[in-house]
Formats: C-alpha cells, sequence, structure tokens
C-alpha cells in the first residue's frame, strides 16, 4: 500500500501497466516490484524446482524471486527482474514458471513431493536405463523446471557495444562512491561514475537518515548537479559494472531501452568496455535472509527492502509489518515504518543484550522459528526462552546482517578475507590491479564511515595519479554503530530456503556434507546451491556457513565458491551485439559487383569477398550448363573474370629482391624488367603456404600475387620476415590489391579482344607469355600481365579500381560480340583442374613441394624460409601421398572431392589408404569427370586403377591414375 | 588485455594477433643441424611466470613486436619493436 | 571505343545525416603512400614540404590541411591525400588513390558513434586534432584522423565500403535514437 508522505516516486505522473494481463497504476519512479506492492500484489512468482509461491525478498538486481517476462511475442524478455524493471506507459509483464496461472500451478505438486525431490534426486534417480538420459528424463525434468522463455523467433531488438576510456571508474553511487567521485573530479581526475540503478545514491535514497543536515536524497542531488556541472565527470546510471578483467579493462551492461516504450532504432542494451587507469569499488553490501523454517512466503522479505520501499517508492509491503534481525541496523526498519504510520507488530533481536529503542512489542533474545500462509504471509512463530507465540503479520523484514559486495575483487583470481566482527567476507586488498575499494563493499558501515573512506581512497588514486586533492570537508552523518551477533538458521522442523531461487534448503546443504561433497565447490554442484541467475548473492555466505558448521570447519577455512564475472545477468544479445546479420564480418565488394548481380550471378563467399559463381543465361536450368558454357567461352573465344580479389603487394626498396628470393623458393632476383615469374613460399616447416606470380616493374621494385585466401597471412609473413628476421634490409611492403581492378581476358580471341580496347598493339614479340608491363586503356594508365590460370591464351588486365565497373561492363560486351563473355568461379574451377593447377584445396597446409612436383623449384643456390626443414627425409619420401590426376575407369563416373583412394583388392578402412581426392570438375573441354587428388607414390602409377571410395556420400567407383595436367600438356595454347 | 605498442600506444588487444614464444625471432643457420632446426620450429617452454612472445599489430600499424608478460598474474610487463630486438 | 566512367567507393551510399551527426564521401585527387627508404627520411619530408607544403609525419599525426594532408599510415609510411606526387628520390610511394574509401563523420555526436565503432581512447586529451591512429573500425582496418573539434576522417579499404557506412549509419541511428 503507498504510504503518503514518503518516498521519491512522482505522484503527479501515475502510470498504467499490466501485470498478468491486469491492469494497475504506479508512479513514475516505480519498479514493477514497488508499483505491484502499492497495489497489495504480493505473489510474483514460482520457484525453479518446486514452484513454491514467491514474493520479492529484495529491492535490488539480487532479486531471486520476482523475475517476470516483459513484452510478448519476438521481443519477449524472460527472468527481467521486477525489482529492477521500471514502469513506463504500456509496460506489460507476465509471471514465469507456472501453468495455467500463477496464483493455481499444477506442477506445485512439486512442493508435495518435495521429501523425495532433495538434494542429489536427480543424480541417484534417473540413472537407468541409459537410453532414457536424452529422450525422457531430460526433457521431462526441463519441462517442470525452469525460467521464463526466449520467443524461439530472432531477436529483433538492437543491443551496441560501446568504449569507454578514463583515470578513475568509480563502480557504485551510494555515499562512498559519490564523495570519492567527487573529491577525484575535483582534483582533475577523468572520472566516470556508474550506478547499476536508475536513480544514482544508492541506500542515502532508501534510508531516512539526514547528510549534512539534510535528507539524504537532497544531498545525492546536490553532489549530482556539481559532478553534472564537469566537464571531467561522466555519470552512467543504469549501467552495471559485471566484471574485472586485465589491464583496467571492465565490462558494464547499460540498459538503454527497457525503462520504455521500445523504439525501433534505440538499442535495448549497451555493453560497454570500460578502461580506466583506476577505479574504485563502491558497490555497497546485499543483506542477507535467515534461515527458518518456510521463511519463503511471499511478505517475507530483507529489512533494508522494506526500508527502500517505504522510503524511497512510499510503499509499505505489509499493513503489520514485524521486523527479525540479529543486528541493530534492522531497527532502522521499525522506526521507519512507525514514523510513517505503519503498524509494527513486532521487532525480534536474536541477541538477548540488544538494546532496542523502538515503540513497538519488542521480543529479545528470540527468533523467527516459523511461518504460515501459502500465497501471502499471514503469521510467524516467535520462539523466544523455549515458549513459542503466533503472531499475525503480513510482512516480515528481516535481516541477517550484511555482505559486502565483493565479486568485481574476485574476478581476477582473488579470494575475499573473513571479518570476524562482521560476520563477513570483505575484499583482499590489491586483488585487482588498480582497484581500490571504499564503503559498504569493504565492511565499513556507517553513512560517515563511507563517506570518509570514499574521500579519502579518493585523494589517494589521485596523488597516485599525479593530481592533488583538496582536504575533504565531509558532510555530516549518521555514525551509529553496526553490531551483530551471528545468526544464520533457525533450527527447526521442515524446509528452511538458503536459496530461493534454485529451492536449496538448510537440509540440502547438510545432506551434501553427510554424503562427504565436503568442498564448498562440490557442495555447490550438488545442491545447484548459488548457481541461479542470482548467483547466490543472497544466500552463498549462509549456506557455507551451514556447510562450515556442519563439516566442524571454520567459515575462512570452508573458503567461498569462485566469483566469475558477469556479477548480474548479460544477456548474449548484448554481448554479442552488433555481430549478427551484417555486422558479423565486413562484406568485400570487387568493382563488378553491380554489374554481376545486374546479371543475376549468384555470390559465393571467398574469405570476406563475394564473387560470382556463374552467369546464368536464359534457358539454362542448372549451374552446371552455365558453367559449361563459360569453360566454352575461354577454350575456344574469350572469357571475362573479375580476378581484383587476388591479394596484390608492392614490394620497394633497395633490398626488395632479396626479400623475393628469401621467401620464394626459387628466384626473383634474376627476373628481368617487365617479365612475371610463378613462385612458391614455403613456411619455415617446409609446407607449402601460398603460390603465386610476381612482376617486377622496376628496379627495386616489384609486385607479388598471392591467393585471394592467403593475401593476409603473406601479408603477415612479409612483415615478419622483415621485421623480425632482416630488420637490416631496406624494403617497403604496402597492400594494392584494393587500388587495381583487374580482369582475366583469356581465350584464343583475347588478344584481338585487347587489341581493339588498349592504345597499343599485341603482338607475341611485344606481349611475350609473362609479359608484363603499363598499357593505356581509354585514355586510362593501367597495367597488363600475359599470365594464364587457364592454359589459354590469356592477359589480365588492371585498372585503377574506380574504373572497374566500367572495364569490365566494357570487357563482357566485347567478349559476348566475338562469342565469348563473363566466366564466374565454377568456370575458373573447371578450368584450372583441367589444367592440374593447384589452389588451397591442393596446398591446404599439408602438402610439401615434392608432394605437389614441385621440389625443383627449391633453388640449390640459396637459402629460403622452410628449406631446411623440407629437406626432413619424411618430407620427400616417395611413400608420400603425391599429385595425381585422376579419371573414372569403372561403370560408375562419379567422382567426388574428400573421397578417398584404395587398392582396388583392399577393404576401404583406414589402414588401406592411399590417398584422397582434392578437387573434382565435370570438364566439358573432355566430356568426362576429372580429379586432383594425392595418392602414395603418386606419379608412378600413372596408369594404375585405383578405387575411390567415399564412405560419406556412399560412392565407390575405380578411377585411372593419369598425369595431372589433363588438358594441352605441352602447354601450346598458352603461349600460341 | 591491453598490450602497448610501442609505436601507437597501449590498444585493446584485439587489435593485435598473437604468434608465439620470442624464439621465432633465432632463426638458425641453415646449416646448423636438425636439432637446432626442431628447436627452432617445433619446441616452446611453457612457463608459468614471465614469458616472452611475439605478437603483430594487424589491426594497426603493423608492427611485430616482443611482449614480456606473466602467464600466472597477467601482468604485461613491457614491450618492444620485433625489428630493435632483432638487430 | 567507349571511354571509362569514374565510380567513387562510396558511389550510391553517401551523404548522410542522422540525429547530430554527418557522413559524407571525400574524393581526393591522389593517394600516394610514401616509405622513405633507409637514411633519406629528411630529404624525403623535405620534398614533401616542398610538393605539398607539409612535412612528413610522425607516427601517430597527420600534417597539413583538407585538401593537402599527409596521414601517418604504419610503419615508415604515411599516406598523401590530395595532389598527385611527382616522384620523390629514395621513396617508396605506390599510387593509392582508388584503394581507399574515405569519409568525414562530422557534428556534436560524431565522437560518440565511433565509440561504438573503434576500441580506442578518443577523448580530447588524448586524440586531438591532428592525432591519426592505424586502429580498427568494427572488424575492418582503418586510418582515422581526427581534422577538427567534431570532425573526423576516416580510411577503410574500398571494397568494404558497403560495410564502413552501414557500421557507421548503425551507431549514427543509435547514438541519435537516445535522443
Amino acid at each position: 500500500m503507498r504510504v503518503q508522505g514518503r518516498g521519491l516516486v512522482d505522484r503527479n505522473s501515475p502510470v498504467t501497466f499490466r501485470f498478468d494481463g491486469i491492469a494497475y497504476e504506479g508512479f513514475a519512479g516505480d519498479t514493477l516490484a514497488s508499483a505491484l506492492l502499492a497495489n497489495d500484489v504480493r505473489l510474483m512468482g514460482r520457484s525453479f524446482k518446486y514452484h513454491r509461491p514467491r514474493g520479492v525478498l529484495t529491492a535490488g538486481s539480487e532479486e531471486p524471486n520476482a523475475l517476470v517476462t516483459v513484452g510478448a511475442g519476438v521481443g519477449q524478455e524472460p527472468n527481467m527482474r521486477a525489482t529492477v524493471q521500471e514502469i513506463y506507459p504500456g509496460l506489460e509483464a507476465q509471471s514465469q514458471n507456472r501453468w495455467p496461472s500463477l496464483g493455481f500451478d499444477l506442477l506445485s505438486v512439486n512442493d508435495l513431493a518435495a521429501p523425495f525431490l532433495g538434494a542429489g534426486f536427480y543424480y541417484k534417480t534417473f540413472m537407468w536405463p541409459r537410453a532414457f538420459w536424452e529422450k525422457l528424463y531430460e526433457p521431462v525434468i526441463r519441462r517442470a523446471a525452469g525460467l521464463g522463455a526466449l520467443s524461439g523467433k530472432p531477436d529483433g531488438d538492437r543491443y551496441e557495444r560501446a568504449w569507454a576510456f578514463c583515470d578513475l571508474l568509480v563502480i557504485g553511487a551510494g555515499p562512498a562512491g559519490l564523495m570519492a567521485a567527487l573529491t577525484a573530479a575535483r582534483a582533475g581526475l577523468d572520472v566516470i561514475l556508474a550506478d547499476e540503478d536508475a536513480r544514482m545514491g544508492g541506500r542515502l535514497l532508501a534510508e531516512s537518515h539526514e547528510v549534512d543536515g539534510m535528507p539524504g536524497p537532497d544531498w545525492v542531488d546536490s553532489v549530482l548537479n556539481e559532478l553534472q556541472a564537469m566537464d571531467n565527470v561522466r555519470l552512467m546510471s543504469r549501467t552495471t559494472v559485471t566484471g574485472a578483467y586485465d589491464q583496467g579493462t571492465y565490462g558494464a551492461l547499460e540498459r538503454v531501452g527497457h525503462h520504455l516504450p521500445r523504439a525501433e532504432k534505440r538499442p535495448l542494451e549497451t555493453f560497454w568496455r570500460i578502461v580506466a587507469r583506476r577505479s574504485i569499488l563502491a558497490a555497497g553490501a546485499l543483506e542477507r535472509p535467515v534461515a527458518f523454517t518456510n521463511n519463503d512466503r511471499p511478505g517475507i522479505m530483507t529489512a533494508g527492502a522494506v526500508r527502500t520501499y517505504l522510503n524511497r517508492y512510499g510503499v509499505s509491503p505489509g499493513k503489520a509489518v514485524t521486523v527479525f534481525g540479529n543486528n541493530d541496523d534492522a531497527h532502522r526498519t521499525a522506526r521507519d515504518l512507525i514514523a510513517a504510520g505503519v503498524h509494527v507488530s513486532a521487532v525480534i533481536d536474536a541477541r538477548a543484550d540488544a538494546a532496542v529503542d523502538v515503540k513497538a512489542p519488542i521480543y529479545k533474545g528470540a527468533v523467527v522459528s516459523g511461518s504460515s500462509g501459502r500465497k501471502q504471509l499471514e503469521s510467524i512463530t516467535v520462539r523466544s526462552g523455549g515458549r513459542e507465540e503466533k503472531i499475525a503479520t503480513d510482512c516480515l523484514a528481516m535481516s541477517g546482517g550484511w555482505n559486502p559486495t565483493v565479486h568485481l575483487t574476485c574476478h581476477m583470481n582473488g579470494r575475499p578475507t573473513w571479518r570476524e566482527d562482521i560476520q563477513s567476507f570483505v575484499p583482499t586488498p590489491g586483488a585487482i590491479p588498480g582497484m581500490e575499494v571504499a564503503g559498504a563493499c569493504n565492511g565499513t558501515m556507517t553513512t560517515a564511515a563511507c563517506l570518509r573512506e570514499g574521500a579519502e581512497v579518493a585523494a589517494r588514486v589521485a596523488a597516485d595519479l599525479g593530481k592533488k586533492a583538496k582536504a575533504a570537508d565531509l558532510p555530516k552523518a549518521e555514525d551509529d554503530p553496526y553490531r551483530l551477533t551471528a545468526l544464520w538458521h533457525v533450527p527447526g522442523k521442515g524446509r528452511a530456503w538458503l536459496d530461493f531461487q534454485n529451492d536449496v534448503t538448510v537440509k540440502d546443504v547438510k545432506q551434501a556434507a553427510t554424503e562427504n561433497f565436503r568442498s564448498v565447490e562440490h557442495m555447490k554442484r550438488y545442491t545447484t546451491q548459488g548457481m541461479a541467475t542470482d548467483q547466490g548473492k543472497n544466500s552463498n555466505v549462509a549456506a557455507l556457513a551451514i556447510l562450515a558448521d556442519a563439516t566442524g570447519r571454520g567459515i575462512p577455512e570452508t573458503g567461498t565458491t569462485t566469483f566469475r564475472p558477469p556479477y548480474a545477468p548479460v544477456a548474449i544479445a548484448a554481448m554479442g551485439s552488433g555481430a549478427t546479420g551484417k555486422g558479423f564480418a565486413p562484406e568485400r565488394k570487387t568493382t563488378s559487383h553491380a554489374a554481376t548481380v545486374e546479371r543475376k550471378a549468384p555470390l559465393i563467399e571467398a574469405g570476406l569477398w563475394y564473387r560470382p559463381s556463374y552467369f546464368p543465361q536464359a534457358g539454362e536450368t542448372n549451374w552446371r550448363q552455365s558453367c559449361d558454357r563459360e569453360v566454352g567461352y575461354v577454350r575456344n573465344a574469350v572469357g571475362i573474370c573479375d580476378v581484383s580479389t587476388l591479394g596484390k603487394i608492392d614490394i620497394q626498396g633497395p633490398d626488395a629482391a632479396r626479400l623475393l628470393d628469401f621467401v620464394y623458393t626459387n628466384t626473383f632476383s634474376t627476373l628481368k624488367l617487365g617479365r612475371v615469374r610463378y613462385g612458391l613460399m614455403l613456411r619455415e616447416d617446409g609446407h607449402v603456404m601460398d603460390d603465386g606470380t610476381t612482376a617486377r616493374l622496376g628496379e627495386h621494385h616489384y609486385v607479388m600475387t598471392t591467393t585471394t585466401a592467403a593475401a593476409g597471412q603473406v601479408m603477415k609473413h612479409l612483415d615478419f620476415v622483415t621485421q623480425a628476421l632482416h630488420p637490416e634490409w631496406d624494403v617497403h611492403l604496402i597492400s594494392v590489391t584494393e587500388q587495381w581492378a583487374q580482369f582475366a581476358v583469356a581465350g584464343p580471341k583475347s588478344r584481338e579482344l585487347l587489341n581493339g580496347l588498349l592504345d597499343t598493339s599485341l603482338s607475341d614479340d611485344d606481349w611475350p607469355f609473362m609479359a608484363c608491363g603499363e598499357v593505356s586503356v581509354a585514355g586510362v594508365t593501367g597495367r597488363l600481365f600475359r599470365i594464364s590460370f587457364s592454359g589459354e591464351h590469356a592477359y589480365e588486365l588492371a585498372v585503377p579500381a574506380r574504373f572497374g565497373d566500367s572495364l569490365f561492363r566494357l570487357l563482357v560486351a566485347r567478349a559476348e560480340a566475338m562469342g565469348g563473355g563473363a566466366y564466374g568461379m565454377e568456370a575458373l574451377n573447371v578450368l584450372r583442374v583441367e589444367k592440374g593447377f593447384i589452389t588451397h584445396s591442393e596446398i591446404h597446409g599439408r602438402t610439401t613441394a615434392y608432394d605437389i612436383g614441385m621440389e625443383r623449384m627449391i633453388s640449390a643456390k640459396k637459402d629460403c624460409i622452410g628449406k631446411t626443414m623440407a629437406a626432413r627425409p619424411g618430407l620427400v619420401d616417395p611413400e608420400r601421398e603425391r599429385l595425381v590426376g585422376l579419371r573414372p575407369a569403372g561403370a560408375a563416373k562419379q567422382i567426388t572431392a574428400g573421397a578417398h583412394l584404395f587398392n582396388p583388392g583392399d577393404a576401404p578402412v583406414r589402414v588401406n589408404d592411399q590417398g584422397y581426392v582434392t578437387s573434382v570438375a565435370f570438364s566439358p573441354t573432355l566430356g568426362m569427370n576429372i580429379a586432383l587428388g594425392f595418392l602414395k607414390r603418386g606419379p608412378e602409377r600413372y596408369g594404375e586403377t585405383v578405387k575411390l571410395v567415399d564412405h560419406a556420400r556412399g560412392v565407390e567407383t575405380l578411377c585411372e591414375v593419369v598425369n595431372p595436367v589433363f588438358f594441352d600438356p605441352e602447354g601450346g595454347r598458352v603461349r600460341g | 588485455m591491453r598490450i602497448t605498442c610501442p609505436i601507437c600506444g597501449e590498444r585493446d588487444s584485439r587489435e593485435f594477433s598473437y604468434r608465439g614464444a620470442d624464439v621465432a625471432l633465432h632463426r638458425p643457420d641453415p646449416e646448423a643441424g636438425e636439432a637446432a632446426w626442431d628447436d627452432y620450429v617445433h619446441l616452446r617452454d611453457n612457463p608459468a611466470g614471465e614469458t616472452r612472445d611475439m605478437w603483430y599489430h594487424e589491426g594497426g600499424c603493423g608492427a611485430w613486436i616482443v611482449v614480456t608478460r606473466n602467464t600466472v598474474t597477467h601482468e604485461v610487463i613491457g614491450s618492444e619493436l620485433a625489428a630493435e630486438v632483432a638487430r | 571505343m567507349g571511354d571509362l566512367i569514374a565510380k567513387s567507393a562510396c558511389d550510391g551510399l553517401l551523404p548522410l545525416e542522422i540525429g547530430g551527426a554527418t557522413l559524407t564521401e571525400i574524393v581526393f585527387d591522389a593517394i600516394t603512400s610514401v616509405a622513405p627508404w633507409r637514411g633519406h627520411e629528411q630529404a624525403v619530408s623535405d620534398a614533401l614540404k616542398s610538393q605539398m607544403g607539409a612535412a612528413f609525419p610522425a607516427p601517430n599525426r597527420s600534417t597539413g590541411k583538407a585538401k593537402s594532408r599527409a596521414v601517418w599510415s604504419g610503419r615508415g609510411q604515411a599516406l598523401v591525400l590530395g595532389p598527385p606526387l611527382e616522384p620523390i628520390a629514395g621513396a617508396a610511394m605506390t599510387d593509392q588513390t582508388d584503394a581507399w574509401a574515405c569519409v568525414a563523420l562530422e557534428g556534436p555526436a560524431a565522437r560518440d558513434v565511433l565509440a561504438r565503432l573503434v576500441p580506442i581512447d578518443l577523448r580530447d586529451g588524448s586524440f586531438k586534432r591532428g592525432h591519426a591512429a592505424r586502429t580498427q573500425l568494427m572488424h575492418m582496418s582503418i586510418v582515422l584522423m581526427r581534422t577538427g573539434a567534431d570532425r573526423y576522417g576516416i580510411m577503410a579499404l574500398r571494397s568494404m565500403a558497403g560495410t564502413l557506412v552501414h557500421d557507421l549509419e548503425t551507431a549514427m541511428e543509435a547514438v541519435a535514437a537516445r535522443g
């Protein structure tokens, strides 16, 4: 219910929203949880395993119970915490893990079966038969247990990622964080202040204390106003710092759109990478519940949460509230409620010697031992000196003390330190390089001390970074001592809950210990304690205290489980933001792309490039028809193909030739100006890295061509050789792949085509095979190379890329007029297989120069990369699988790439393996399927028959082993 | 993880690609023999502690650098241009 | 014989104006890479000064002005943007006029847009006017320059012009949608 005169919500801005289809009204500034409590809705969810009715436990991001689905359909967001989700006009939220409704959930029968469903039940029960694991047990268990669901459709929402840099990242904007940010900012540091709440201020918004003589929220506003006015400060609200990583990198999730109606282009969340020279963790503390029988009923929540609902949202979670705790802080809840006019039924303090200054029935040395009310708390039982008494109440505010939020300090393998006086773990200093800790997360429990520590730590950081902070004038604030006595568990019959979301009880933890799962990590996995979406924020310390007790050890010896990022759940969509669809990888498009698409050529990806597969024509019904036609262009007339994607590296400098001689197996220093040479490049381990042609354009100027696939790898390799192996060489490299649009003009009519286009006339004398030089194309200076990847008389013509589109259209039009046309990757592949030319299908990383029959290309006269290791006996063993051609020899004519080769009489099993097929093509020129492959002692076996077996596709056939050059073995056509 | 490129300054590790130990800098003579070449191409230490390895500033200036770092603490201790180290 | 028609890298894609940022293509008369041979650094810088009025830039810097700029582009290498250059003795020079898609991102939102794409520190104290960087924009290698208080020059590989514009447009929309 709303409490008049309390809270920071805007009572002039009513907001209508729906929960499980029912419309409610709240105010701007409400969370879904506070607005529902204001409407007396207490039941907000069902637990994971037993489907127990649950209400809110907390008022923050640690909430385990009140998880809801926001929205419906494609954009539905499951497992949103009602305590974090702000309401907005039109918000639609649904409860989860219930059927048919939240109030009547059929699977709550699990709760009746609870005696059988304790820790380890699944492990012990669903063992046999094995065949049931995946088919029966898992689907059934998954259906019964669970949280919200995604729509199953592609996520239509936008997410984004972003970078931010600062001198100091302050994590948390409570009293310590605000004071730290203010001190550092005044000293001149670049500060980012990040806070996960929509409104900064931390507990100061939730408490009734004064700071500096004014209400806490007013002091917060005054500090924020000052910070906002400073250029060196960036305030990031709704931003949870989720992880601490190496070298001052932090992950942070900003909720950009969850508090607003959806807008098409606005991201829902931004995942920030914040790089900070220093950070101050001021993340506060989380209050822990007390485990007693049936401590999970809707209406039972932490005492601090009750104060948050009252003081920040102007809501009392109950009409008659009982307060139960083991520390003085809990008393504040009762005092604030009474001051606000809410009835307090009792204050129960577990300590017999507690000083309780509250005008309400007081029970000292007493505990709450039970509760009743199924969907709503109706009463609790107080046990005091052996007597039990029922108290009617609809809300229990409980406090077992506060756990400092140490999580981020443990993200780089740090372990927290136990502090006996506050019965809590605190951060171990230095756990994250560059991170300091201040305030409640450091175990500093009064407002005054938090303010002081924030200022002091920030001044120290400023000094470290060479800035001087003025002595802080600390605002006055409460400094009441925080006294408590440990209270983890109230003994009694029935189930006392620890992990509310995963339904782990005190009994489960004790059972784990009994069954010898004594390590805290084993206990966690056996019971699932701390494995829910809240990651045990509310329960881990209590659970390990109970484990410590059950195993006869102290809490520090028992230790904690490992804290890992993220601190709070992060959607995969946010972490992977920007990398879906077109953001997955850049698309590289050639200058002929538009013309290619106009011709309806299907595109294939070649690395990041998009290249035409083939250019279909009217009447063709399958790709083979198009491909065969295009092969015919090149063999009989002239074909045009965009080859711009091949890597081109400009190499200049006095030592250019020396570099080429060192990275290629063959010699380039002897190459004449205006000539091109084929080169083979090895890795240092003696295997082939890449091949291609290199042209000499000047005394100290070459241009190297790489395969499309290896362009990046070769550039990196050349950089390595010139920097790490021979830094004394004066040689300069730059990629010119993008500068030139380069087209193969291939076929017997290629010269005729070019002669009609170039300003010069080509002849065999001036332009023999492997010549290169400048030419003028319609007044544009280009480069011409007489090289061939088809075995035909062919050229590659390059012009500056801005003319690429135009030249491609021109070349294709002319080729078409001569009985030829454009050809794509399929035809290019057929043409090269017919000639036995290799690609990365053959030089796939495990083949040597010897394997591809090029061992004579390794010059004996000089050293080169890979030469020494290529000479190892194993790499030149005649038994190796070596390049051969294959053609069908049996009745079945099908050959498949990836098939393995066997001797005809042998069983097709691994030990009999003789080799494999790497490339297959139907050769329209020869009228049959042909293939390249590797076969043991291959070149010695021309004429033999081998058995080809493709187990994956069910193909078995006989093949004849032949020379890999199927077509024009003498090479007359390329020179003619 | 952040690495300092001696030319470009401190950058996120995504700009770099990793090659392995700085052994790669010490290419043996072609006649150094099998053992030396085996060491160079194949054998690497796997230190728990300080290590020196090669990174390529592929998303940056194209420099090969030698990074000294600690595999246990993740501390990045320093970086030098490979061209300077190799000289 | 037909004439060859020139098409710029971002032909048909730009300009764009979204929220507080505009994106336009810049077409330079020429882009030439210049890498001095060893020992010729000073002479090459002097030759540049006389040819286009700006010295060879130090690492992570650019020199000159809008129509005639030299930007550092990697180890011992700069790109001269604007005037075509005469050959310089003792320098490796390569025509790169058509190799790059060059765009200007401008406006009060420009830095916020870049912060979504580029992983480097763009704060005023770290990346000032006249500063340059080889870095990445999403997955692409770029040359980035700050050419004004709210103005940046970005160069990416020509073949990736479509992706460059797509990535920038997406970030511009997201920044604008925050209001």
